[in-house]
């Protein structure tokens, strides 16, 4: 069931904004509320957008399945991967071993009320993209079985 | 009869919740010792500003390992139960 042309160019226009909003809250999700599974939910609404102004037959060259399936199994692959990483460096499973050592994420930060700074928070930073990601292409795959019957001529 | 018995078990039901709710103190919990470890520690361990997100991914990592291949099965379930629906589309059928 194809909308009509105005509901489709603002779909257009809101995709990207929604996507990069999605994608902030992942990033700051070690500073500012919100996190991966909620930017993850966020970005997951651009895609029902697009399916729901388009028609599940004309989105097929826009979202690919294929992508979310990698995106899905990817993140939780990496979720993992990195808290393993953590167990070959001989300390426990989900140590933070980035905090503080002043590699990638690794600044300090002062205790108490501070502005806050991106390059912070070790592997929690690594961990939000990871659940961002499987997020994202999870609840997309859901979406795109779940609303495949609208087609264009209208069910 | 029916209506009026439900809607006496609806009032009973909210009366007891109101009372239950004006019963609670709201900001004094019975034992803090853990949150207090986590506001004076957490910033300086894990190098976070965002308490709550210190806590879900590396003080209780395990837990949010567990979230994700719930939301992994499910994903899987739901594409178990759709599959059926589009088996008329040719290469569709994954």
């Amino acid at each position: 069931m194809r909308m009509s042309k105005i509901v489709r160019f603002c779909a257009d226009m809101l995709y990207p904004a929604v996507v990069i909003f999605g994608l902030y809250v992942i990033m700051h999700g070690h500073l500012t509320p919100g996190g991966g599974f909620q930017g993850g939910a966020v970005v997951a609404t651009a895609a029902a957008l697009v399916i729901v102004a388009y028609s599940y037959e004309e989105i097929q060259g826009m979202l690919s399945k294929f992508l979310f399936q990698v995106q899905e199994s990817g993140g939780l692959l990496m979720f993992g991967g990195v808290a393993l990483i953590a167990l070959g460096l001989g300390t426990t499973y989900f140590f933070n071993f980035l905090a503080n050592s002043g590699l990638l994420f690794g600044m300090s930060v002062p205790f108490g009320p501070n502005p806050g700074d991106l390059n912070t928070g070790g592997v929690l930073p690594l961990m939000n993209i990871a659940v961002g990601v499987e997020v994202w292409g999870g609840l997309a795959i859901v979406i795109l079985y779940m609303l495949s019957g609208i087609t264009k001529e209208g069910v | 009869m029916k209506k009026v018995l439900s809607l006496l078990i609806l009032i009973i039901l909210t009366a007891f919740l109101f009372v239950m709710a004006a019963g609670f103190t709201f900001g004094t919990p019975l034992k803090s010792d853990m949150d207090d470890y986590f506001i004076k520690n957490g910033q300086e361990q894990i190098a976070t500003n965002n308490i709550v997100t210190t806590v879900v991914f590396d003080y209780r990592g395990f837990d949010t390992l567990g979230e994700s291949t719930v939301l992994f099965t499910a994903v899987i379930g739901v594409a178990l139960m759709f599959r059926k629906y589009i088996r008329g589309d040719s290469d569709e059928n994954e």
